[in-house]
């Protein structure tokens, strides 16, 4: 019991998991890019789809 | 902080919205900047929009998806995914309350001195839905004769698309009037709905409906910046209850899903410095932590 109190997290650490989440997403949106996704993302926003604003 | 906040809200609304030439074009920017996807959700069809709406984008790639796939184009929405993904990771909900230009427009509605009140709790789970069927499965699975699917979210609920998309069309370009049928109506009473509730309760669409929200809501444990609870200090008075827009209990549930780190319970609530902000778990902003207070002392 006394060995387990020794044992005290330290009030501040560095958590891994936010970098592993960025990392991995980071990697899928450069798939996404070497796909090149962006041009079509692109292609579709500067038309005024007309449907998608409910009118037409 | 919470005028830095606004100030934020602003410059990223501005950043978002930088093309102030439609009253002449009388359309919308057509440049190279929207190929950048916006953190918040900023219709991309709004004349003054120079980014893309990721929930938009996201709907337009997957209803195309069978299309695409065809002509041997595999977009599956990863470089979008992967935008919100980074964000989410790195911010979460706090898009939300710094960066959302629905949500400035939602904390200026809610200014509107009237009788006001809560969003009861059930609704919060009604975002999740509109993530899953209006914007992933519904456009995806729901094909037209063409094997075309559409962008359910926008096209039969989005407030904000209604708003800075589709009035200012219709003001600028006459023509399009004809056009207007049950399905703008049904959008223009939604949208009227949710102004009057933003009035009545605090961010109603970003509690009940955003996809967007949502999303970034799943990140609410791994994202990189939060606040912290330090349940030594921590009284329970209940003080940040009262000043959260979002209808969070920060005591009782520190990573609540609905938290959109506008750090009103930690400079305007909490005296006992329970709250801090950290980046990664690391604590930010150089405030000397209070003396832990006597809590026996402090219930009597």
């Amino acid at each position: 019991m006394a060995r387990k109190s020794l044992r005290r997290k330290p009030e501040f650490a560095v958590r891994k998991t936010p970098f592993l989440v960025i990392l991995a997403f980071t990697i899928l949106g450069l798939i996404g890019i070497s796909t090149g996704e962006p041009q079509r993302v692109l292609e579709q926003a500067i038309r005024v789809c007309l449907s998608c604003i409910g009118i037409g | 902080m919470e005028t830095v906040r606004r100030w934020v809200q602003v410059l990223s609304t501005l950043l978002v919205n930088g093309s102030w030439d439609f009253p002449v074009t009388r359309s919308i920017y057509q440049g190279p900047l929207k190929v950048l996807c916006a953190p918040g959700l900023n219709c991309y069809s709004c004349p003054a929009a120079t980014t893309s709406c990721p929930i938009g984008a996201l709907q337009q790639l997957f209803g195309g998806l069978r299309f695409a796939m065809e002509s041997g184009q595999f977009y599956f929405g990863l470089y979008v995914a992967g935008f919100m993904g980074v964000m989410g990771g790195v911010l979460g909900r706090a898009v939300c309350g710094w960066l959302c230009p629905f949500g400035l427009i939602q904390d200026l509605l809610h200014k509107i001195p009237s009788r006001k009140g809560g969003i009861p709790r059930g609704l919060r789970y009604l975002k999740y839905g509109f993530l899953l069927f209006f914007v992933i499965l519904f456009p995806l699975l729901i094909l037209d004769q063409f094997g075309a699917g559409e962008p359910w979210f926008c096209k039969y609920i989005c407030p904000a698309g209604t708003l800075t998309a589709g009035l200012p069309l219709l003001l600028m370009q006459p023509s399009l009037r004809q056009a207007v049928g049950l399905l703008f109506l049904n959008k223009f009473i939604i949208m009227v709905m949710f102004i009057a509730w933003s009035i009545y309760a605090s961010r109603p669409f970003c509690r009940t409906t955003c996809p967007l929200g949502a999303f970034y809501a799943l990140f609410t444990k791994v994202r990189l910046v939060k606040l912290r609870l330090d349940a030594s200090r921590c009284t329970n008075c209940k003080a940040c209850h009262q000043v959260c827009p979002m209808g969070v209990k920060f005591n009782e549930s520190p990573d609540d899903a609905e938290c959109i780190t506008c750090l009103a319970c930690m400079n305007q609530a909490c005296k006992f410095n329970a709250i801090s902000l950290e980046i990664g778990g690391m604590p930010v902003g150089g405030q000397a932590p209070a003396p832990a207070p006597n809590k026996t002392a402090l219930r009597q």
